[in-house]
């Protein structure tokens, strides 16, 4: 994740730190508002702190370990801005004196790790976490999640900095002078890696440090729920009440996802093999691509790849269900369902890896 | 450290080498770290050229030449500034062999492995056809590879050279050349500082812990365990956040920062000036080149 010097044209690297500077200008004008004369020695201990977690190994599902960047935990005790500047400090001290990220670099991994890391991070953990009590599951839950979409988000960024290189750069010979994939592969590859395991390093270090502070000293995370309830009990009552607008635009959508039958052609670039045959269907792809007419065959890839897997209801509209509308409503509200079900699941598990805070926490919570 | 794989007979094939646990490996790494820093300052205190040198002079003078690298469109001109670099460790004293096996080799893997595939998938001319699997290896897929591990060697070393051969100390106070405002100068000198109280910490932690381990530790068990390590740093980095203010403020801190400025410019810092940005000039120079690539390219 830390980009080295010699990836990234300087072009790239100038724009980059041109991108982050009004971030660190805002950054350090709200710390120093808030902190006043605390803001040199928190900021230096907390860089510290993010340093030293940088190289701590993670103990991943399956026996393998991960690092994380920490920046999910930092959004969340310090609050965004304070967490963007820690981060870039344990960076450039990472970058200066221990040669880890390149220096011309170094506002490319700023940008990617604590600016829209900490971003990304703080917008999910208020999101999810919303008014939750401060000791309640469903804190860890957004941490964790905080964490994985912040890491994933810097990768993505990181990912597109790589790929845009050999489109721009290359010599005399046509050799890519910086990073050499293109974006097609660059994106795949560096999310891949981000998705799983980079990813899991992170959401476990988020929920679970989370998890932690929640029986051991939730003073800390009071900075970023200033008005959560203590208790665990109100939670209960009211905790997942305000998502209610939520729940009822998902419905909402399913219901009117027919609507998308009243569009014209097919989506583009989603065309199946069989669409090249069609004449139809190629009138409408060629009107959608510039009036360019689409190949005689269809690729020969996209043929061979179109037989490994059969969708389990094709088109939207499970073969049994002669009403086309019906079908869509029914994909909508399966898929949904699976989403859901997938996310209660993760529920689940952070409950589990917090269960022994509930022992402990009527003696702990709210004293503080 | 070892006593933890004896005992692990549940496995019913015999493991040929257990794989060392999290908190080990976490151990291993904190130690390189404190390692490579005292390194550092080790090699930072030798009578070479670079140490004698302005640290202000370094900084800009590296800097020049890391942006020179990067701005390269030729071989050449990276192979020159990467001699340069030799040559400057060799006159520091830094030892070439911990330099290579340290970061030469490290950068090699890391690069290495990401440029491999390159070799492969650039489009352009053909020059070798791997036997057995049809794969074709092409002269701009080569240039490209050899791109990105050369730059990424050079620029690693040159800013390496910087931290080998400055105290950290003035390392930062130049820093305030380069228009780093001085409370950021302030914050990473402090962070610097902690790092090492926290590296330490961290390590005492680990290694308590470590002795207390008999078998292997279960996946669940050990993420806990991480989660909780960083959970107890993070409340005692925020304690000793509060400690150090208090410290401050007794004596006197008032949120300005002042500092001693004891560097003066000799005669021999102007002249070691001057050959740098000359020779990062010529570097920009014969970097931007593009016949000079396909003159001394075969």
């Amino acid at each position: 994740m830390h980009i080295p010097d010699g990836y990234l044209s300087p072009i790239t690297c100038a724009v980059l730190y041109a991108a982050s500077a009004p971030f660190w200008w805002f950054a350090l004008r709200r710390v120093k508002r808030l902190l006043n004369t605390k803001l040199v020695p928190l900021l230096s201990v907390f860089a510290a702190f993010s340093f030293v977690i940088m190289m701590f190994n993670i103990p991943l599902p399956g026996g393998t370990t991960g690092h994380a960047v920490g920046v999910g935990i930092a959004a969340i005790v310090l609050g965004t801005w304070g967490s963007m500047l820690a981060i870039s400090v344990a960076l450039l001290i990472q970058a200066l004196f221990f040669g880890d990220g390149g220096i011309t670099a170094f506002g490319a991994n700023c940008f990617n790790m604590a600016i829209v890391g900490s971003l990304v991070a703080s917008a999910v953990y208020r999101t999810v976490a919303n008014r939750a009590a401060i000791t309640s599951t469903r804190r860890v839950v957004a941490a964790a999640l905080a964490g994985y979409a912040a890491i994933n988000a810097a990768a993505f960024c990181a990912s597109i900095e790589f790929g845009i290189q050999p489109l721009l750069f290359q010599d005399a010979s046509g050799a890519p002078l910086y990073a050499p994939y293109p974006l097609s592969i660059a994106i795949p590859a560096m999310m891949i890696g981000h998705i799983t395991v980079a990813g899991l390093a992170e959401l476990i270090t988020a929920g679970g440090v989370v998890a932690y502070l929640q029986r051991s000293d939730p003073s800390l995370l009071r900075f970023t729920a200033p008005d959560a309830p203590d208790e665990n009990e109100l939670v209960e009552k009211g905790g997942w009440r305000s998502t209610r607008p939520l729940w009822i635009g998902l419905a909402a959508l399913m219901i009117l996802t027919p609507l998308g039958l009243l569009t014209a052609g097919t989506a583009w670039g989603e065309w199946s093999a069989e669409d090249f045959a069609d004449s139809k269907t190629r009138e409408e792809i060629a009107a959608a691509s510039l009036n360019q007419a689409p190949p005689e065959a269809p690729p020969a890839g996209l043929e061979r790849l179109s037989s490994v897997w059969t969708a389990p209801i094709p088109d939207y509209a499970p073969p049994f269900l002669q009403s086309e509308q019906f079908g869509y409503i029914m994909s909508a509200i399966f898929g949904t369902g699976l989403i859901i079900a997938f996310f209660l699941l993760c529920g689940w598990i952070a409950r589990r890896f917090s269960r022994d805070n509930r022992e402990v926490s009527p003696t702990v919570s709210g004293n503080e | 450290m070892n006593s933890a794989a004896n005992s692990n007979s549940k496995s019913a094939a015999p493991r040929k080498k257990r794989r060392r646990n999290f908190v080990e490996r976490t151990l291993a790494n904190l130690i390189r770290n404190l390692e490579s820093a005292l390194f550092a300052e080790d090699t930072a205190r030798k009578n070479g050229l670079l140490q004698r040198l302005d640290p202000r002079v370094k900084i800009v003078g590296l800097l020049a030449l890391i942006l020179a690298v990067t701005l390269a469109r030729n071989f050449f001109t990276i192979i020159f500034i990467f001699a340069v670099a030799l040559l400057l460790a060799v006159l520091s004293r830094v030892p070439l062999r911990t330099l290579a096996a340290r970061t030469w080799l490290s950068v090699l893997a890391f690069t290495g492995t990401i440029a491999l595939p390159v070799i492969f998938i650039t489009p352009g001319d053909a020059v070798f056809q791997l036997p057995v699997l049809h794969w074709t290896i092409t002269a701009q897929g080569l240039t490209s590879a050899f791109y990105l591990i050369s730059r990424a060697e050079t620029t690693v070393t040159l800013s390496l050279l910087l931290v080998l051969c400055t105290l950290w100390t003035d390392v930062l106070k130049a820093l305030r050349v380069l228009r780093v405002p001085t409370v950021f100068v302030v914050i990473l000198g402090m962070t610097y500082r902690y790092i090492f109280v926290m590296l330490e910490t961290a390590q005492n932690m680990f290694e308590a812990r470590q002795s207390r381990i008999v078998g292997a530790l279960a996946g669940g068990e050990s993420r806990k365990l991480a989660a909780a390590s960083i959970g107890v740093l993070l409340s005692k980095s925020f304690y000793l956040n509060q400690e150090i203010y208090l410290a401050m403020q007794s004596r006197g801190f008032r949120g300005e920062v002042y500092s001693l400025d004891e560097f003066s410019m000799k005669r021999r810092d102007w002249l070691a000036l001057i050959v740098f940005l000359s020779v990062a000039l010529l570097a920009f120079w014969l970097g931007r080149q593009d016949s000079l690539a396909a003159f001394l390219s075969f």
